[in-house]
């Protein structure tokens, strides 16, 4: 049973990005569906996990702390990316992103002073109240009073492009076909983090022992049919942002409370027993996006984050107590290292301590000498037991490869004009802006920007 | 617990997450006032990413009640009492009708069977004054014995210093979040969400009027008295006195506002709520029949039915005595001195 609809606009996917669009159109009049392929209790992508964006603005704007001006951001932008990025688009998405709390609060969106333990965001990062479900939910709220035609569970999208132009598409729900043709489509269904194939394809093996830190939906379907459909691809495969976490978080899902942050309270060793990396190089918040590559080159893609009792208390709870034992060789035995090289490792790491004034808060000059690996900062002798471990993995958060776009969202053919009918927002196209490196709240900020000239641009073409 | 410390996206919402985040480790007693620091506005379960379907199932709210309810029962004095609040429905619907049934007897043989039916003007002909005062005086000690005894178990469970070492600023910041149900405007103003994904401030409104209806009858209450003894002029009294006005007022105010919260108790997303045996829709149900027969003794003098409607008003009124004292009544109290904790410990 097949039955055909028309709308002005089809926006896929429900996370920010698609939301911003979605509303965006429906506020010019245009008739607006939204297919997101979670179930209602699951809505919302990544933005489901998330809690702040960072908006540029003047002093004095709720709820943020200070100013942020436009060359501050672009400088931040551009450390990051270490140049990775498309100018003109870094440019306008931090020049818009100047309304996106207006935006958002008109819209239905609280916001809040910084959270405690956010590693002082407070100027740079608005804070959702109630993080990004609370947000979600907002939107869905205003969504649907404008008349949004929303759909859950909507699988299988098979797009039909003609040429560079999309015609329309079908989905399933609940066993039933449905074809809907749209005069313009917003793609903003997410990276394919959640695809452990796909990351294969890039990493090999490895992949497989990835951690899902957000929503298990984000597949890369669309992603992929647009380029097949010979749209332009933006950054490569092996590109994303991957965290050290617990590895005995769920396999996807865990989201915020998955965090381990005692490495650089202690040393890091691998299956061996061995240490690979500086565990104390600089402050964690600066260091844990490097930690998932660094784990995910060690055999079995695992770590363990080993303490002893004087860092009890000096970073944040976890949500599973780690692995205690009073000796060395029984935590060896418990995470199933050999003991007699965890010992060496650790006999080793504390004699080349350097003894000096200790202090988890700022670079402090406990470090290590004469080892091939060094310890930069907080290097304590691990000998006060209980001893502690924590196993780590690494857990993807999004991926940086997608799909290249115009100042006007539309998506780019490959040695051609852009598409006239098909934009993306949101994670799908975010690369254009973070080639790579990782800034706090810009993936929500080019989400709400690129989601609003989506949204106006789609809505215009159809009209 | 451990969850939510971690993730503390709640933060915002009202005063259990932060008081939260200043616990290290989570005892029994920490549970004893976090969940009755919690208001039930359900915020941080329509917002929590771990929410069933998640594997995590977090449920906050649902969890607080029933602790709260476990708080309840395991400080309550006398401890023999502590199937009124395991069997809250079962406790009220006994106790009404015995109470109602006493002052049916008690009316029948003060005054006879001939008098109950006829046509009175005055109730006072029918149970004399110094009666209705002599056992609503003897309730009272009861209550307030039991409030003391009972709350001041809580009160150094939570490690609370003794009340005199409290700065009165503390006092007035956990009086003023009482009154004002800070913590029931999920923490922008919008509302609780106990109905779904919407913020709604009808739980909020609701309970205010029933708070303040309690209050202008407590006090209509105390100013008949005052007119009683004092200045000498019994009841009843005409419509444009000072007690009844009071008392009218309240009793209407109870009377929406009950049914209001009995609406928002039928409406609400059932994910939020356990089931309780009735521990708490007894306290509204004795407000609205307290109210609601209140309000017909007026209607009803000079009628036959003044004194059926006298004796079922007053095993109300005994009832509602009892829920003080061992009832969901209880719950201001504890809620207080759970907002006190948390001023408190905000000084420290």
């Amino acid at each position: 049973m097949t039955s055909i609809t028309h709308f002005d606009v089809i926006v896929l996917g429900g996370g920010l990005a698609g939301l911003t669009a979605a509303i965006t159109a429906a506020e010019t009049g245009a008739t607006v569906c939204l297919l997101e392929i979670a179930p209602r209790a699951l809505r919302g992508g990544n933005t489901r996990h998330t809690r702040n964006l960072r908006p540029m603005h003047a002093l004095g704007a709720f709820p943020m702390e200070g100013a942020y001006d436009f060359d501050e951001y672009l400088d931040d932008l551009l450390r990051v990316t270490a140049g990775d990025t498309n100018h003109a688009l870094a440019e306008l998405t931090i020049r818009e992103s100047n309304h996106a709390l207006t935006w958002l609060q008109e819209h239905g969106v609280a916001f809040q002073r910084p959270l405690s333990g956010t590693l002082h965001l407070g100027r740079t990062n608005a804070f959702f109240l109630g993080g990004g479900k609370a947000l979600v939910n907002s939107l869905y709220r205003f969504a649907v009073q404008l008349g949004v035609h929303t759909i859950y569970e909507a699988t299988d999208i098979a797009l039909n492009i003609s040429g560079d132009r999309f015609v329309d598409l079908t989905y399933q729900q609940i066993n039933n076909t449905h074809r809907i043709s749209g005069k313009s489509l917003v793609t903003a269904a997410g990276g394919f983090e959640a695809n452990l194939d796909w990351l294969e394809e890039a990493w090999g093996p490895a992949a497989k022992n990835f951690l899902v830190r957000g929503t298990p939906y984000n597949k890369g379907d669309i992603l992929r049919q647009l380029l097949d459909a010979g749209f332009k691809q933006i950054g490569d495969a092996a590109q994303c942002h991957a965290v050290a976490i617990d590895g005995r978080a769920p396999a996807y899902d865990g989201g915020i409370v998955s965090r381990v942050d005692s490495v650089p309270l202690g040393i890091v060793v691998n299956n061996e027993g061995k240490r690979f990396y500086d565990e104390g190089q600089d402050f964690w918040p600066k260091r844990y996006a490097i930690w998932g590559r660094l784990i995910a080159a060690q055999t079995d893609q695992i770590g363990y984050a080993i303490t002893d009792a004087k860092a009890e208390g000096l970073f944040m709870p976890t949500v599973l107590p780690p692995l205690k034992s009073t000796t060395i060789d029984d935590l060896a035995r418990q995470i199933n290292i050999p003991a007699d090289s965890l010992q060496k490792t650790i006999g080793e790491f504390n004699a080349a301590t350097v003894s000096g004034s200790f202090d988890h808060q700022a670079l402090d000059e406990c470090h290590t000498e004469g080892l091939p690996i060094n310890k930069s900062h907080w290097a304590r002798q691990i000998d006060t037991p209980p001893y502690s471990a924590y196993p780590l993995r690494p857990g993807i958060t999004f991926t940086y490869l997608g799909v290249a776009v115009d100042d006007r969202a539309r998506v780019q053919v490959e040695h051609g004009n852009p598409s006239e009918n098909i934009f993306a927002a949101g994670e799908m196209m975010a690369g254009n802006i973070l080639g790579r490196g990782y800034l706090a709240g810009i993936g929500m900020t080019i989400g709400n920007v690129f989601g609003r000239i989506a949204g106006r641009e789609a809505a215009r073409h159809a009209n | 617990m451990t969850i939510c410390n971690a993730c503390r996206y709640c933060e915002g919402h009202c005063a259990v997450f932060p008081a939260m985040e200043r616990q290290t480790v989570f005892t029994q007693n920490n549970i004893d006032f976090l969940s009755n620091l919690c208001h039930q506005c359900g915020a941080c379960y329509q917002h929590c990413q771990y929410a069933d379907p998640h594997e995590f199932g977090i449920n906050v709210p649902a969890v607080f009640e029933q602790a709260r309810r476990e708080s309840y029962t395991q400080f309550l004095w006398p401890t023999f009492m502590q199937p009124a609040v395991l069997h809250g429905g079962k406790f009220m619907a006994t106790t009404l009708l015995l109470a109602i049934s006493l002052f049916f007897l008690a009316i029948v043989g003060l005054s006879g069977m001939s008098k109950i039916f006829a046509p009175q003007v005055n109730f006072y002909n029918l149970m004399p004054h110094s009666v209705m005062a002599g056992a609503f005086s003897l309730s009272a000690v009861v209550v307030v014995v039991s409030w003391w005894m009972t709350l001041r178990r809580y009160w150094h469970s939570i490690s609370l210093p003794s009340p005199g070492s409290i700065r009165m600023s503390t006092y007035r910041a956990a009086l003023a979040s009482a009154l004002t149900l800070k913590n029931l405007d999920g923490g922008h103003g919008e509302g609780c969400y106990e109905s779904g994904e919407s913020p709604s401030l009808w739980k909020r409104r609701h309970h205010h009027l029933v708070l303040i209806g309690f209050v202008l009858c407590f006090f209509a209450t105390l100013l008949g008295t005052f007119y009683h003894y004092s200045l000498n002029v019994p009841a009843p009294y005409g419509w444009l006195t000072l007690p009844k006005i009071l008392g009218v007022t309240g009793g209407i105010m109870l009377l929406v506002g009950c049914a209001g919260l009995f609406w928002i108790k039928q409406t609400a997303d059932q994910r939020l709520v356990s089931h309780d045996n009735g521990y708490g829709s007894s306290l509204t149900a004795l407000l609205f029949l307290t109210s609601l027969t209140g309000l017909g003794l007026p209607i009803a003098k000079g009628t036959g039915a003044l004194g059926f409607l006298l004796a079922v008003h007053l095993g109300c009124v005994l009832a509602l005595f009892l829920n003080f004292a061992w009832g969901k009544f209880i719950h201001g109290f504890f809620r207080f001195i759970a907002l006190l904790a948390d001023e408190h410990q905000k000084t420290q």
